[in-house]
């Protein structure tokens, strides 16, 4: 069987590995876009802070893991799939062919639509290239113009706020993270950062990126203009599909799978940020763009092509956990609310937030939490565990910060 | 023969020396929040209960880190973090069900129970054998694995 990986992130790499563990003869091939040393985006920030080398970045430590587990690696971008032929076209002209493909492309970031974005100093933080550019302009008491506080941009904050920079993050929404955070907890971390020196403006939209005085300069719409060295662009990100165009693979926000992760087509599957697969609890389909995620979908991918059966797939877990320049937020799940029971404890000078959503059968169905470290992994447990609370509901519409008590307590 | 640590309630009183042993022996204080085990105490039912890791195979940590930092010590069947590797990004700490990852902000590196290279404080400084270290086929950890078994997550590490 000759298999062919689209990507080398952390789906594309944990698959190779399940496929080469399923299939010890197999050819494995596996096409990389960013160079012959796959590496994890969610080591980036501790690359930006010097915590870590490039190469503490890398997926995999051993240097000849991919070698030693006979897994081909081709460090070139794909121009072209074509279904029909079973090819893969490279961007340098070469093509591979393929038995069975797995597209693991994971995503891009999109730029708003903001005129400018397209100038010398404006970067995503995305590739390491995009860190080896930040790290070149966010020097000592340079301007820095976050444009985009979700999950990415504050990730890197704590770096550039260590990078002894002046940072102004820009937010649309009216709270940070607003895709992992209520108003409650987003603010929260809002507040946090100012007190750690950053100026943050949220219900605020740039409108233009220019050029004034040797320095960018970002307007934004109140009409104020704030200079800036550097402008990162953390606004986004979606799957990365373009190489698919002309193909009969269907799509919306993301590849469409179903539950054995194969795609319309024949012989192809798809996993992780580019693909749209179950969601756990919601009934519906999802990209997540998390790590866990794409690690899960790259693990039962293999193992679906290879012929193995991994029961009834019941979706991934939507969850996220961010340190906000050390305050440390996780969000689980429906976290929105379903219509059943709620509740939340506040404390707004100790950085402490608790969220629990229950549903009508008293099952634990989303999260947050802030600034709270110790045994968060008990939500995940709870949550996908689908049962009852029981009588640990009442205690925990009392106190929702006793959710490892509530796990021990009714699985032991 | 592997073995790995038997935790039985019934006998724990909630002494808590395991906790000290803990955090006396790999982060240097007797301090119970830095123990990588924790005795859940619930007062109403008398009931205490020591928990810890239970070295899953296929573990959602190991799993579920992009740095590749956690690994399997083959000598003892342990899933140990490698602090120079890690990066402290915390995934592994919403990864795993159990919650028996945790970050410690101090050192801006998870921890967890790695059995202390073969020969577990916890259970040597337990008074009462709540928790003792033998051969890994007689422990009740079984009893936590097929909870988590029967979710979603627990599927895909027996898959």
């Amino acid at each position: 069987m000759n298999y062919v990986i689209i990507g080398a992130g952390p789906a594309g790499v944990v698959a190779a590995e399940t496929l080469r563990k399923n299939d010890p003869e197999g050819d494995i091939t596996m096409i990389s876009g960013e160079g012959a040393s796959p590496y994890s985006r969610m080591a980036i920030p501790y690359f930006l802070t010097g915590k870590i080398e490039e190469s503490g970045t890398h997926l995999r430590k051993a240097k000849d893991h991919y070698d030693s587990n006979s897994i081909k690696v081709i460090a070139e971008n794909v121009s072209k799939v074509d279904t029909k032929k079973s090819t893969v076209t490279l961007s340098n002209g070469d093509s591979v062919s393929y038995d069975k493909l797995l597209i693991a492309s994971g995503a891009t970031p999109v730029k708003p639509p903001v005129p400018g974005l397209d100038r010398v100093g404006v970067h995503h933080c995305w590739t390491l290239e995009d860190a080896h550019n930040i790290v070149k302009h966010a020097v000592k008491g340079s301007d820095v113009v976050l444009m985009g506080a979700g999950f990415i941009g504050c990730i890197i904050l704590e770096s550039l706020l260590a990078r002894g920079v002046n940072l102004t993050v820009v937010e649309a929404e009216d709270r940070m993270v607003p895709r992992m955070m209520n108003q409650i907890g987003g603010t929260m971390i809002k507040d946090w950062c100012i007190a750690k020196g950053a100026n943050v403006l949220t219900s605020t939209r740039a409108t233009s990126v220019d050029e004034a005085d040797g320095k960018l300069a970002v307007t934004v719409d109140s009409g104020d203009v704030i200079p800036a060295d550097l402008v990162v662009v953390a606004t986004g990100v979606k799957s990365n599909t373009d190489f698919l165009d002309g193909t009969d693979i269907k799509m919306e926000d993301g590849i469409l799978i179903d539950d054995h992760f194969r795609t319309n087509v024949d012989n192809v599957y798809a996993a992780g940020d580019c693909a749209k697969g179950r969601e756990f609890n919601s009934d519906g389909w999802a990209v997540h763009a998390i790590q866990p995620t794409a690690t899960e979908h790259g693990r039962i991918a293999a193992v679906n092509m290879t012929g193995g059966d991994c029961g009834q797939y019941r979706g991934s877990l939507s969850m996220n956990v961010l340190d906000t320049a050390g305050l440390v937020t996780a969000s689980f799940g429906q976290w929105e609310g379903v219509g059943g029971d709620g509740v939340e404890t506040v404390d707004k000078d100790n950085f402490r937030y608790m969220r629990l959503e229950f549903d009508k059968d008293d099952m634990l169905v989303g999260a947050l939490s802030l600034g709270r470290t110790d045994q968060v992994g008990c939500i995940r447990g709870l949550i996908q565990a689908r049962k009852p609370m029981g009588k640990w509901k009442a205690r925990l519409l009392e106190d929702p910060n006793r959710i490892a008590e509530a796990y021990v307590g009714l699985s032991q | 023969m592997q073995k790995s640590l038997h935790i039985n309630p019934e006998l724990c009183t909630g002494c808590v020396q395991c906790e000290l042993a803990c955090s006396y022996d790999n982060e240097g204080v007797f301090n119970p929040s830095k123990s990588r085990i924790k005795v859940f105490k619930f007062h109403d039912e008398g009931r205490f209960v020591p928990y810890t890791c239970t070295q899953c195979s296929d573990a959602w940590c190991q799993q579920a880190c992009p740095v590749d930092a956690i690994t399997l010590d083959a000598a003892t069947g342990a899933k140990v973090v490698n602090d120079a590797t890690c990066v402290g990004c915390k995934v592994c700490t919403i990864a795993c069900p159990f919650g028996t990852v945790n970050y410690n902000a101090d050192t801006g590196k998870v921890i967890k129970c790695d059995l202390c290279g073969g020969d577990p404080e916890c259970a040597k400084a337990c008074p009462t054998d709540a928790i003792t270290f033998i051969d890994a086929n007689w422990t009740g950890l079984g009893k936590m694995r097929d909870w988590a078994m029967k979710t979603d997550a627990g599927a895909q590490a027996g898959a």
